[in-house]
């Protein structure tokens, strides 16, 4: 597998009126060809404003990517022009949001909004354009697509609308999609539908994929690949079998300790991560979990740790480095033990 | 168990939101039809958990029992007493027994308003303590729930999202409450939040013998904290069991497509899980479809079930389904 995308030591930066917001602080990543990564974090913890500054499309000013290099066939897109990364946007990576409602003009049909894309990227007459686009809604399994077609946003429901910006973004054949929470406002029945469908095209095309979402249970049966975010940093990395069998990583042991299973057959007590994440104007020295972690050692307070490598392919920031997979064993004994 | 472990006993509950046309006459057009016809029963103690989709009618069914809304038809039954036919004093002397806990933490707490006059409220309103009595019942109550009592004099935009949710809860609780209905208490708090909030109900549920309608669209949570489980779509309840035979062996072929849709944080278990990928939404409860509600997008439809509505009946030590299939 070739690399597609290489992002190298990303920092970027909100100014606001109550001071300077850490949002993304040295975050080095890949994504090879056809695989997918999943990148989970809870609000706040860079793991989209990671993704628009890798598309370009942090807001500046109030943003700034201040440190990096983003690395995509060839090129850094930090440092190619305007019209260049235009192209890249429409062409070879596709991004779709968690909301699909207001990604979609609500102004104008289906049919204008995918077949602008077609006609400007790829220089389709509207024909070919209209053709193309009643194609692409039914490759995403819009029923009756050539009548739905005509339609404006709000008479489709929510799955059948990330269905269309799923058809949008795969409009022009992109070697990467970046699905940021595309199924967080969805039912579970129609986020299992969409799911199906990212994999199902992501075999089909061959495309990449990172699936952004808070849902580590999300992640298990759809991820080649898990990084884990905090306070703006990757904190683990890992395989995906590896991430949950044993996790390296205080916070991602916590995070699986504190969801119920729906196959859950003896009431376990949750195993709550006390406190909140930190405040990303005044970023704490040190390892920025330290205040929530239950194995924090003084250096944690005073030198954050960096990535290190625990097995092959398995990452985890933090100088303790607990084995995950001893701690969860004993935890599910502990609560066994005490509900008899 | 006795009949007279039952807290709270729903009967035929059907709330309906007339549709009308019409600036100056108002014509009615029709019904949305949020909850149509359901019965199931709160034992004293336990977490029934009532599940279903946006749009299935569970966050109408707990605002129904309340009397939030007045139900169109049925009868609400706590501790004995039918709540449909009181009004005024009456009713409200029973509020005192039954409280609400909101989903969203921002939108449920007057933003002008301090914690401690939030807190404090129901005390006044019920009569309950006034004063310096009601300044030590405040601080008691954030300290139940896990706030430093000092935060009394601050405003809810000074907390976080779970701490506003605590403040919630204390509130709840103000009162001294029987029954509590959780209508989404989790589900605008972050993953490492919720867990901390679980706990809290839990251990106040362990302390204060406190009974709960535990309303949400997660189904892990709701196994994780129900006694018993009842599923809705469509504004009926389609299945009602005890936690685990409702998971371990769900019997409605909507539980089977719900249950199966929900990932579980294993990757060797989801590589060989079946999901059972229904087709398209859920239908208008305006023009809910004839007979059995689900059977636009059942996998296992028969003839039957297009025609004639399903009994919803026990099929075998209190696992009470409503399928043509199940006998």
């Amino acid at each position: 597998m070739g690399r597609l995308l290489e992002v190298k030591n990303l920092e970027t930066r909100f100014h606001t009126q109550d001071g300077t917001v850490h949002a993304v602080n040295g975050v080095s990543f890949y994504v090879d060809e056809g695989e997918t990564l999943g990148v989970v974090g809870e609000s706040g913890s860079g793991k989209s404003v990671t993704m628009l500054s890798v598309m370009r499309l942090i807001p500046q000013p109030p943003g700034e990517i201040t440190n990096g290099e983003v690395w995509f066939e060839g090129r850094d897109l930090l440092k190619i022009d305007k019209e260049e990364m235009r192209e890249v946007r429409g062409n070879r990576i596709a991004m779709i949001f968690q909301d699909p409602m207001t990604s979609l003009n609500p102004v104008l049909t289906i049919e204008r909004q995918i077949t602008e894309v077609l006609e400007l990227h790829l220089g389709m007459n509207h024909q070919q354009a209209r053709a193309r686009a009643i194609e692409l809604l039914k490759m995403v399994g819009i029923p009756a697509a050539e009548e739905r077609i005509d339609s404006y946003p709000h008479q489709f429901s929510g799955g059948m609308r990330q269905r269309v910006m799923i058809a949008m973004g795969l409009a022009c054949h992109p070697r990467l999609l970046i699905a940021d929470e595309p199924t967080t406002a969805l039912d579970v029945t129609i986020q299992a539908q969409i799911v199906e469908l990212v994999k199902r095209l992501r075999d089909e095309i061959g495309m990449s994929v990172i699936w952004i979402t808070h849902d580590l249970a999300l992640l298990a049966g759809l991820a080649d690949r898990i990084i884990v975010m905090y306070a703006g940093q990757i904190v683990e990395s890992s395989p995906v079998h590896e991430l949950y069998k044993n996790p390296r990583h205080p916070y991602t042991i916590g995070l699986l300790q504190s969801i119920p299973r729906l196959d859950e057959k003896q009431r376990e007590r949750l195993q709550a991560i006390e406190g909140l994440p930190p405040d990303l104007i005044d970023y704490p020295t040190g390892c920025p979990f330290a205040p929530r972690c239950r194995f924090a050692i003084e250096k944690c307070w005073e030198v954050d740790p960096p990535l290190e490598e625990v097995s092959k392919g398995h990452y985890s920031a933090c100088w303790v480095k607990p084995e995950g997979a001893e701690i969860m064993h004993q935890w599910h004994a502990s609560n066994t033990e005490e509900s008899q | 168990m006795s009949q007279g472990d039952v807290l709270l006993d729903v009967q035929g509950l059907k709330m309906y939101f007339p549709i009308t046309e019409g600036i100056l006459i108002q014509h009615h057009i029709g019904d949305v039809k949020a909850v149509d016809d359901i019965s199931f029963t709160v034992r004293r103690g336990e977490t029934l958990g009532l599940v279903g989709e946006s749009g299935c009618g569970k966050s109408t069914t707990g605002r129904a029992v309340l009397q939030l809304y007045r139900p169109t038809a049925g009868h609400v039954y706590f501790d004995g007493v039918d709540l449909t036919t009181l009004k005024g004093e009456e009713l409200r002397r029973m509020r005192r027994r039954m409280q609400m806990i909101f989903q969203d933490p921002y939108a449920s707490l007057n933003p002008r308003m301090t914690v401690g006059d939030i807190v404090g409220e129901p005390l006044e309103v019920h009569g309950i303590a006034k004063g310096k009595e009601k300044l030590d019942r405040v601080a008691e109550l954030l300290e139940v729930v896990g706030l430093n009592p000092y935060f009394v004099t601050r405003y809810p935009h000074e907390f976080s999202g779970g701490q506003r949710q605590r403040i919630g809860i204390a509130r709840a609780l103000a009162v001294n409450p029987e029954f509590i209905v959780c209508d989404e208490p989790i589900s605008a708090l972050d993953v490492s939040i919720q867990a901390q909030v679980i706990n809290l109900l839990e251990d106040l549920q362990a302390q204060f013998g406190l009974t709960y309608l535990f309303i949400a669209h997660d189904l892990s949570v709701v196994r994780h904290i129900s006694d018993r489980v009842a599923v809705m779509y469509l504004g009926k309840i389609v299945e009602l069991a005890d936690r685990n035979e409702l998971y371990e062996n769900p019997l409605h072929p909507y539980t089977q497509a719900l249950l199966s849709a929900v990932p579980i944080p294993d990757p060797e278990i989801e590589a060989q899980r079946q999901r059972i990928i229904l087709k398209g939404d859920v239908p208008s409860p305006v023009n809910p479809p004839s007979g059995c509600r689900f059977h636009t997008r059942c996998p296992v439809v028969i003839d039957v079930c297009k025609e004639v509505e399903p009994e919803f009946k026990d099929a075998g030590g209190g696992h009470y389904v409503a399928c043509h299939l199940v006998h």
